[in-house]
């Protein structure tokens, strides 16, 4: 079953650990911690308008967290606010209820072997929330 | 058949057909002996409440709770079963020390802790120093993860009112020097509190010889239930501390004009207590009075040894704690080189082989060691050579799947 929670997808993410450093002068930053298992993640991003423009992060973690985090860099620019919120939102249901995942972000389905195992769900899930802690309230 | 096999008929968790797991988490929790479930189950099964009636179920009740009470006592080489004060857990009984016996400290007073601690044994502190102006000092540890007990001639001083130390890590596995500890608490008229979570499930604990003033454990920790523990203190001690929850059960006196406490226990247990657990727990210390010791711990030793041995022969394990098999317990843990131990436990955890990662409720000993994390593997009584080397196997297995 790990070869399935540690497929391919999920190592060569983490592995290429896409945007992986720290912005100058962000519009936003988060540190968040996962206090069961002492993941953390520190990031940072930049915006135009309601849009990331930029998106570094600084992830000290396992490789579920790892993998979350490079997507996160890897799909996260161009995107919108209101659309990473809704990306956040469809990864937890999946994870929790098996709920569909929205069409332009298949590669998530790689984390679909991890909803048999709650007490990983906070790992992958950790580097959304970071996101959403340093983009902050919309205004 | 080795000792782990004739115990393990007494255990409903190998009672299965199927092969169970390989179970090395035993100091997060060990499995419930048969005898402490069976004592729950007939607890519970005819029930009624304590100190309150005369009726002939509460009597009953009332007599098992104080029967529960005198084994605890006795587990623990205690003066007497009026010392033994059930809490829900550990937690709760070094937050009653924190609160209660904290409520007597003065700002300027200093509690000496260690590196070592977990979070129950320092959170609770923290928010007494951040609350009451007290403060704290804290020994270091060794590279190996011992604490540095030699720090406590400096560190131990006019102003110290309480030495408060793990009996043994949980991450590590070593026991703490508790004589050098008393020694310089006496020396400056403080009071020593131990942390034992970790120790009583390696046998009974003499409290009177260690010369602690307090002791606190969880009974999941030692083949008991959940939701019930022990906070022991010299009767002289407890009878000079205020109470720490409030309500039914702890009083004596009750109106707008006057409020008077009940004597110790009673004093520290306001409510109805965890009477089942509590006798599964009595149930549970009554039958480890029964064990022969000596035989168990040469028998954890050699698992002990066996472990050690096979994550020295991996080059990308480093151990966190000692490496000797002096003054320490069956707790071992080790980082895996360029691996987070979630995965380690991921991986193991599929193979059957239940282990710990993470910080383990000690970030001050991980930033002292200069780790992130580790996993740790824990050897309780019932373990067996198969069960380590399914951990050393299963090891090599999570280096190829996770590189």
């Amino acid at each position: 079953m790990s070869e399935t929670v540690y497929q391919q997808a999920i190592k060569a993410l983490a592995e290429a650990a896409h945007g992986s450093g720290r912005l100058e002068h962000p519009d936003g930053s988060s540190r968040l911690d996962n206090p069961l298992c002492g993941d953390r993640i520190s990031l940072t991003v930049r915006l135009e308008g309601d849009v990331i423009a930029a998106v570094r992060h600084e992830t000290r973690a396992c490789l579920l967290c790892r993998a979350a985090a490079s997507l996160i860099g890897l799909r996260a620019p161009g995107r919108s606010r209101a659309e990473m919120a809704d990306v956040a939102a469809a990864l937890e249901a999946m994870l929790t209820t098996a709920a569909a995942l929205p069409p332009a972000w298949t590669e998530l389905e790689a984390f679909a072997p991890v909803r048999a195992h709650p007490s990983r769900h906070g790992c992958v899930l950790l580097p959304f929330k970071a996101l959403n802690a340093a983009l902050g309230p919309s205004s | 058949m080795s000792i782990a096999h004739e115990l393990r008929a007494q255990f409903p968790f190998y009672a299965p057909k199927a092969p169970p797991d390989h179970y090395l988490d035993n100091a997060a929790t060990s499995q419930i002996h048969r005898q402490a479930l069976d004592a729950m189950v007939r607890q519970e099964t005819s029930r009624a409440n304590v100190q309150r009636s005369p009726h002939r179920l509460a009597e009953a009740a009332t007599l098992a709770y104080g029967q529960a009470r005198e084994r605890a006592g006795r587990f623990l080489n205690a003066a007497s079963a009026d010392e033994v004060v059930f809490t829900s857990g550990a937690t709760a009984a070094l937050n009653l020390v924190a609160c209660c016996f904290g409520s007597t400290l003065k700002p300027g007073d200093e509690v000496v802790l260690s590196a070592a601690e977990h979070h129950s044994n320092f959170v609770p502190w923290l928010r007494l120093r951040d609350r009451a102006g007290i403060r704290l000092r804290v020994l270091p540890v060794l590279p190996n993860g011992r604490i540095a007990t030699a720090s406590l001639a400096d560190l131990v001083t006019e102003r110290c009112r309480l030495i408060a130390l793990t009996h043994c890590s949980n991450v590590t596995g070593a026991v703490s020097d508790v004589k050098a500890a008393v020694a310089a608490a006496r020396a400056v008229g403080a009071r020593v509190l131990l942390d034992g979570a970790q120790r009583v499930q390696h046998g009974p604990v003499d409290v009177q010889a260690l010369g602690a003033d307090f002791y606190a454990f969880s009974g999941h920790k030692c083949f008991g239930p959940t939701g019930v523990g022990v906070l022991w203190a010299r009767r002289a001690v407890l009878d000079a501390l205020p109470p720490f929850l409030t309500g039914g059960g702890m009083v004596g006196t009750v109106s707008l004009e006057e409020l008077s406490f009940a004597p110790p226990p009673a004093r520290f247990e306001a409510g109805t207590p965890p009477i089942a657990q509590a006798v599964g727990l009595g149930a549970a210390l009554d039958w480890m009075m029964t064990l022969p010791w000596a035989e168990i711990h040469d028998y954890e030793s050699a698992l002990l040894a066996r472990l050690l041995e096979g994550l020295a022969r991996l080059p990308a394990v480093r151990l966190i704690g000692p490496g000797d098999l002096d003054a320490r317990l069956p707790i071992v843990s080790f980082e895996v080189a360029g691996v987070h131990p979630h995965d380690v436990c991921q991986v193991l955890g599929e193979r059957g082989v239940a282990l710990r990662g993470g910080h383990h409720c000690a970030q001050p000993l991980f930033a002292a060691l200069g780790s992130e994390g580790a996993t740790r593997a824990s050897i309780a009584l019932y373990n067996d050579f198969a069960d380590v080397d399914a951990l050393l196997a299963g090891l090599e297995h999570a280096l190829r799947v996770l590189s």
